[in-house]
């Protein structure tokens, strides 16, 4: 009985929001307004169960005192919804924007600097297989010349405007199968609703 | 005060984190554990405050009833039926079987995928005015995104299977996406990374200031 109210009541939702294909409308803006509120209650529990807890009441509990730092930069945090003192919230965004920025410079220069670079000097002869031997030709020209591309400190002419012209063939190859595959993983959230509809709720596919 | 101590602030946290990278022994080690645990407590109460602030924004949509006033009785229904429940379910809130658990299956799983499913329709629209091939590097983007649709799905399988085997849409999508794409995408994510490291250094160092000054 509860898994079959629950399977009606996802089912209108579903019929709600795709409801706004026809146009807008009191029934879709109810179920985006629910959505809007679920979502945020969603997230409201989840932090304080999967951050919260472990890493500041847990830690606070075992003696860890100095914890205590996270739960007043969180508390200044919230001070944003009070015009007058909202200011001090910028101390807990700088923390934020500090980590970010001392993690993200070496983790970055790592994983997309160094190791993209790695990636591509390879050898590029791979000897009795014809078809890797141009891929690999392939992924070197591109990356190269991707990058004079988006090297602005000189103008685009000449050899060097030739280059750039060859990146941005790449870069837009590259975009071209990234909406490709967008459009794709889209058409299958699509399909598993439409799945939902006609087969969990009205039992048409079986 | 104001503009000085969030400059401290980052300057002491994201220098002791590049320092701890090149020295990952004790007692440095620990440093980077710790701000990293500051950082994940400060972004839940980020999350926290984004949460309160709906609240604000559509408690005052109802109080002062601005257009669409009554929604807001929903926005504030959703949101504390998901947090009560969650609350009371406890740590395993999110176990098959609990009411929270129940909740996001019928609630948020499904109001979700159908959200990002109907962009399918306005993706479909939105190329069909703006893919043009007006000159070769649009062309490129066409047929790109064209040939990785097709050979992904069963109908170009069933255009191309007359084709020798190698040559058929699936196996030309492979190779888009195994060479000329990786090409493309490993150009893209080099220059992010010189991009992140240089704002990540005048961020450190103080020369970008904007998120201290709130201007």
């Amino acid at each position: 009985m509860v898994e079959t109210i629950g399977i009606w009541i996802a089912a209108i939702l579903t019929l709600g929001i795709f409801s706004f294909l026809y146009k807008d409308n009191p029934f879709y803006k109810f179920c985006e307004s629910l959505f809007v509120g679920v979502s945020a209650g969603y997230w409201f529990a989840t932090t304080f169960w999967q951050v919260m807890m472990p890493k500041l009441v847990d830690n606070l509990a075992a003696g860890r005192w100095i914890y205590i730092i996270g739960g007043i930069f969180g508390i200044l945090m919230l001070l944003r919804l009070f015009p007058k003192i909202g200011w001090i919230s910028r101390w807990s965004l700088a923390l934020v924007v500090g980590t970010t920025a001392g993690l993200y410079f070496t983790r970055y220069l790592v994983s997309n600097g160094m190791v993209q670079t790695e990636n591509t000097i390879m050898p590029i002869f791979v000897t009795g297989n014809l078809p890797q031997t141009i891929g690999n030709l392939v992924i070197v020209v591109g990356t190269f010349c991707g990058l004079v591309y988006f090297f602005f400190s000189k103008e685009h002419k000449g050899t060097f405007g030739g280059f750039a012209k060859v990146g941005i063939w790449f870069i837009m190859v590259s975009f071209g199968a990234s909406f490709g595959y967008t459009v794709m993983s889209r058409m299958s959230l699509l399909l598993g609703r439409l799945d939902y509809l006609f087969g969990t709720w009205l039992g048409l596919i079986k | 005060m104001r503009r000085e101590v969030p400059l401290a602030i980052t300057a002491i946290v994201g220098f002791t984190l590049i320092v701890v990278y090149f020295i990952p022994h004790p007692p440095f080690n620990h440093f980077r554990n710790f701000f990293e645990d500051l950082f994940f407590i400060v972004a839940a109460f980020a999350i926290w405050l984004g949460c309160l602030n709906l609240l604000k924004v559509n408690a005052d949509r109802f109080y002062f009833k601005r257009k669409g006033w009554p929604f807001a009785i929903v926005v504030w229904f959703g949101f504390f039926l998901m947090v009560i429940v969650g609350f009371w379910d406890g740590r395993g809130f999110m176990n098959p079987g609990t009411t929270f658990y129940y909740l996001y299956d019928i609630l948020y799983y499904p109001l979700n995928a159908t959200m990002f499913s109907i962009l399918a329709f306005f993706v479909a629209s939105a190329s069909y005015r703006a893919f043009r091939a007006r000159n070769k590097e649009a062309t490129m983007l066409l047929v790109a995104a064209m040939v990785v649709m097709l050979g992904r799905v069963p109908f170009g399988y069933y255009l191309s299977s007359w084709l020798p085997e190698g040559w058929r849409l699936g196996n030309i999508t492979d190779w888009v996406m195994d060479f000329p794409q990786t090409a493309g995408q490993r150009a893209i994510m080099i220059g992010i990374a010189l991009g992140i490291v240089s704002s990540s250094l005048r961020v450190l160092l103080g020369l970008e200031r904007t998120f201290a000054s709130g201007e």
